[in-house]
């Protein structure tokens, strides 16, 4: 086993993470400032579900009539936050193939295509 | 702390605010305390926003699952850089939580909202029960065949200096995170408590080992969940924003309080209180009141 190897991927995926949370986390924030202070201002219904929303919930446009849409500024958010650990295991895949270690190019190939098959399933 | 009944637009605007502001505060209080104890902020979240803030079991767990991925991926520089955490086993590992998730949350449509409630208020004693549970870390590892061609074995740092340990009962282990996996998805949780049962009791991996790369994977098995719950609505804007950077607040206060102080009796009071959350839940899922 490569531990010197792993321990500067490890490190290299820390900080990717870490990167890709505070970026969320400010887009997140940005949006839900405007959401709040210039929003409609009414309180969602939280209390019943109201079920599946259109594919144009899902990657909204951010920008609506030439204004920035609040919420979907903090969907954008949310997507920058799932995309952090799916890029970490495409970056392991990359790590791994560069120590030549067939077995765990397969491993992180397959967590990988499980998450891509979750995100983008048609 | 229900919510204010729609009397006039005024008061609607009121309600937004105040709602938001005491889901921020519960979030920020949630993260705080899991980041100390070491239960995780994101098991108490959802009975939270379900119990006190009467919010429909499913925003519940599609904000508290994003908040989980917030967390976990924020998680601490330092443990990698000491050397603890396991990449290989992670990954490997991460096969079967991924694969759990994704079955999770298909469930999470077609089980009742009564079920889930039971489910989650077993979960929710489980963790609290587990973390009192001894740890010992085990001194011996015979030799194994399957962790050896699956390169489950690694070195860290004690104070006798690095010490080599090598994965036991690999199958369990799997079969275990495959149900970790599943829970995560269906309670958006991280389930951090199954995973450390699969590798600090079944795979006999060191205690310290098992807790940083089960804090690792927590967020790549939660984001294999996160696609579904995305396009079946579960995931509301509004909500999901207080509740992330709630928790993430907390959290990462938390791990900074951590290295000063040490919390027996927090531990103690907070593991009661998701006694009590669990059975709140469990009387709930009976009784039909999610």
């Amino acid at each position: 086993m490569a531990s010197e190897a792993d321990l500067k991927m490890e490190m290299s995926i820390s900080l990717m993470l870490r990167t890709g949370v505070s970026l969320a986390a400010i887009v997140v924030l940005a949006g839900w400032v405007l959401y709040l202070f210039h929003g409609d201002g009414v309180l969602p219904d939280y209390q019943h579900f109201h079920g599946v929303p259109g594919p144009a919930d899902r990657i909204a446009p951010i920008l609506v009539h030439h204004r920035l849409d609040s919420r979907s500024l903090i969907r954008l958010g949310i997507l920058i936050l799932i995309a952090t650990p799916i890029t970490r295991v495409a970056f392991c895949v990359y790590s791994f193939a560069a120590q030549k270690d067939k077995i765990y190019v397969v491993v992180s190939g397959i967590v990988l295509s499980v998450l891509l098959y979750s995100f983008f399933r048609p | 702390m229900s919510r204010p009944l729609p009397a006039s637009s005024t008061m609607l605007e009121m309600g937004l605010i105040e709602f938001t502001g005491a889901v921020l505060l519960t979030s920020v209080l949630a993260g705080l305390l899991g980041a100390l104890t070491g239960l995780g902020g994101g098991v108490v979240i959802v009975p939270a926003l379900v119990l006190l803030f009467h919010v429909d079991l499913r925003y519940a767990i599609g904000a508290s699952l994003i908040s989980v991925i917030a967390t976990s991926s924020g998680a601490a520089v330092s443990f990698v850089r000491e050397g603890f955490s396991n990449v290989r086993i992670g990954m490997f590992l991460e096969v079967a939580t991924t694969l759990g998730a994704l079955g999770g949350a298909y469930l999470t449509a077609r089980v009742s909202t009564r079920a889930i409630g039971i489910i989650f208020g077993i979960t929710l004693l489980y963790s609290a029960w587990s973390s009192f549970r001894a740890k010992h870390d085990q001194m011996q590892y015979p030799p194994n065949a399957l962790a050896e061609k699956l390169e489950l074995r690694g070195d860290y740092p004690t104070t006798n200096g690095r010490e080599a340990y090598i994965a036991q009962n690999v199958p369990a282990g799997f079969g275990i995170m495959f149900i970790a996996g599943i829970l995560s998805g269906l309670l958006g949780i991280g389930s951090g408590a199954v995973k450390v049962l699969a590798m600090d009791h079944a795979m006999k991996l060191p205690f310290k080992v098992s807790t940083t790369t089960s804090n690792f994977m927590i967020g790549v098995t939660a984001a294999a969940s996160a696609g579904i719950y995305l396009s079946r609505g579960y995931i509301a804007a509004g909500l999901v924003a207080p509740v992330m950077l709630g928790v993430l607040a907390g959290s990462v206060a938390g791990a900074r309080m951590l290295v000063r102080i040490r919390v027996p009796v927090l531990r103690v009071i907070f593991a009661l209180v998701i006694v009590a959350l669990g059975v709140e839940m469990i009387y709930s899922g009976a009784t039909g009141g999610l």
